[in-house]
């Protein structure tokens, strides 16, 4: 499978991410070229293998139902959260106007 | 009173931490020995993102104060290191080398670095990294390069990358600017970096150190684990990193071991794994060199030698490239110009074009190419194909591994296909850069224990790195095979001075 100038302009979309006419030029062929290069796992019979989810074993685990059992991650922390907000207003994040 | 500065900044963190605690010399002299030598390199080598030399003296101060009322100092006590900047440090500005968190002050501290604070250490500075952790040669940050300390013995004045992308920490510990450094290792970023400046690092099991409040890249692959020049200081670090922390789901819930105790370079009894996969076509000759050595030096400990085979290890490369950018991908979604970082809102934009254009802004072109490529094989009709075949092909390389430990302890391979490169050589191709994380890859993928402990100096007079891998949870393992190695590689070579 190979890319083309529309499915990267496609993916830049998907992600989020404002790319111009000559960036997606310079793009196509570094993408085509990793994408062929990780292709050759299709070679590899897996018909018999589960994809792997866990590395090492390990059981999720569920914490007790408390209220701010961890003062550090519990509520109260409305400044703490909007610090590093590029735009805080009235205790909120500020974001371009979304209803018209 | 004489002049010891300079010979404070030699000493690694046992000595620093005994001699603290023996009163050889106080916290607040070796805090300021450092300072001293990060601010001097700083120009040079820019290993630094920001010195933070108040927060060193300030936790040496506390040491000190600490041995003056009897009290015990702490497994890093009064050891100054420095901190990669893709760990959270409450109010020091943590940016992942990136546009996007320039300027990002957390209000919260990362699980190792504050452990790392409790056991007694202080903070020199943040160390620069590949934007995001997401390089090879330390060429990819925002706030430029990292010069590796190292020349080629050619005359010639090449700069030469120090890897990446623990390359700050790495370049760091070679000019004698820090003891120790903190290091994460997501598909060979702290085993590499060592292995290209002649230092010592560990990348524990996947699980050993939290991930909380460290910068996500690939959580599946990432592992925080510690960088300095022996294996004895790694082993005191990663006790003091280790451990449970229910803030991190994939946390392992087992006790930390004592290392540094149980450290022994005794070999007897143990069988080593030779990969027959890794010794391949047109390898490097002094790293295969270096390698042989290896072998010979772990026989004269005592461990038999036997051939393994990991069938599927000219897969890993490709399965990671597939896994880290999916996951990549997925993480930096959270960069959208709202809840901290970067925000370009361009005259008349609206949230979509304030999201597009706050990540086209922020993000290096490395970055985005990950993430591009993570969006492309995790979207609809290629996720199979890409994303689940190659969980697939992990589950078979963590395999290969699961049969090779049932004939051997520890695994030695090179830790790099190469030394150190000169900067720019390899960035117009990323292929050509990813291939060199080729011998690093598989044990990230397995979520295995590996280390990178120098070998030598190359023809070139570049350091090499050898590699161990060790089973699940056995750090142990590893780190005494590494000290075996360490015992007789004698590796005494250091930069010379030139910044």
């Amino acid at each position: 499978m190979s890319v083309d100038t529309a499915t990267v302009a496609k993916i830049a979309s998907l992600a989020r991410i404002k790319v111009s006419e000559a960036e997606i030029e310079a793009m196509v062929p570094e993408l085509n070229g990793i994408l062929a290069w990780v292709e050759q796992l299709g070679e590899v019979d897996t018909s018999q293998v589960e994809p792997m989810t866990a590395v090492i074993p390990n059981t999720l685990r569920l914490r007790d139902d408390v209220i701010d059992a961890d003062p550090l991650t519990g509520g109260n922390k409305r400044d703490a959260v909007l610090a590093n907000a590029p735009a805080a207003e009235h205790g909120f994040f500020g974001v371009p106007k979304v209803i018209e | 009173m004489p002049d010891t500065s300079n010979s404070l900044t030699e000493l690694g963190v046992a000595q620093i931490r005994d001699g603290v605690a023996n009163g050889d010399f106080s916290a607040v002299e070796v805090a300021e020995a450092f300072n001293a030598n990060v601010a001097a390199a700083q120009e040079a080598l820019n290993a630094f993102i920001i010195a933070t030399p108040e927060k060193a003296i300030e936790a040496a101060q506390a040491t000190d104060a600490k041995r003056a009322r009897g009290e015990a100092l702490g497994k890093m006590g009064g050891v100054p290191i420095g901190m990669k900047d893709l760990f959270a440090t409450f109010d020091v500005q943590t940016t992942a080398a990136s546009h996007m968190l320039e300027g990002f002050k957390p209000q919260y501290e990362s699980t190792v670095s504050q452990k790392l604070w409790d056991a007694g250490a202080g903070m020199l500075g943040k160390l620069n990294l590949d934007q995001f952790a997401m390089g090879s040669s330390n060429e990819t940050s925002y706030f430029g390069n990292v010069i590796s300390p190292w020349k080629r013995n050619d005359g010639g004045n090449a700069a030469l990358a120090p890897g990446g992308s623990s390359g700050g920490s790495s370049s760091a510990l070679a000019a004698r600017l820090c003891p120790a450094a903190t290091g994460t290792d997501t598909g060979g970023s702290i085993r590499q970096p060592a292995a290209f400046t002649g230092t010592t690092g560990i990348k524990p099991t996947y699980g050993r150190c939290s991930r909380w409040g460290v910068v996500a890249f690939a959580s599946s692959l990432d592992q925080a684990g510690p960088m300095a020049r022996s294996v004895q200081d790694c082993a005191i670090m990663l006790e003091a990193m280790a451990g449970f922390d229910a803030k991190d789901s994939t946390s392992l819930d087992l006790p930390v071991p004592n290392w540094e105790a149980a450290l022994s370079g005794d070999m007897k009894g143990k069988k080593v794994g030779i990969p027959k996969e890794y010794r391949v076509d047109g390898l490097d000759e002094d790293v295969s060199k270096s390698w042989d050595d290896g072998i010979a030096w772990l026989k004269d400990a005592g461990a038999e030698i036997v051939e393994i085979s990991l069938p599927h290890t000219k897969y890993a490369l490709p399965t990671y490239y597939i896994i880290a950018p999916a996951e990549a991908s997925s993480n930096l979604a959270r960069y959208d110009g709202v809840r901290y970082g970067l925000r370009d809102l361009p005259d008349g934009a609206n949230l979509q074009d304030m999201y597009a254009a706050t990540r086209a802004a922020g993000f290096g072109p490395e970055v985005k190419r990950r993430i591009l490529i993570g969006t492309y094989v995790l979207s609809a009709g290629f996720y199979d194909a890409y994303y689940t075949q190659a969980q697939k092909v992990r589950a078979l390389i963590a395999q290969d591994f699961a049969k090779a430990f049932e004939q051997c302890d520890v695994i030695l391979a090179p830790t790099a296909p190469s030394a150190a490169f000169g900067l720019g050589e390899n960035v117009d191709d990323p292929l050509k850069m990813y291939l060199n994380d080729v011998f690093a890859v598989p044990a990230s993928l397995a979520g295995l224990p590996a280390m990178s402990v120098p070998a030598g100096l190359n023809r070139e007079g570049l350091p090499l790195g050898l590699q161990v891998i060790g089973k699940a949870f056995d750090e142990q393992g590893v780190l005494n095979a590494g000290l075996a190695l360490e015992q007789r590689a004698q590796f005494a070579a250091k930069p010379e001075k030139w910044w």
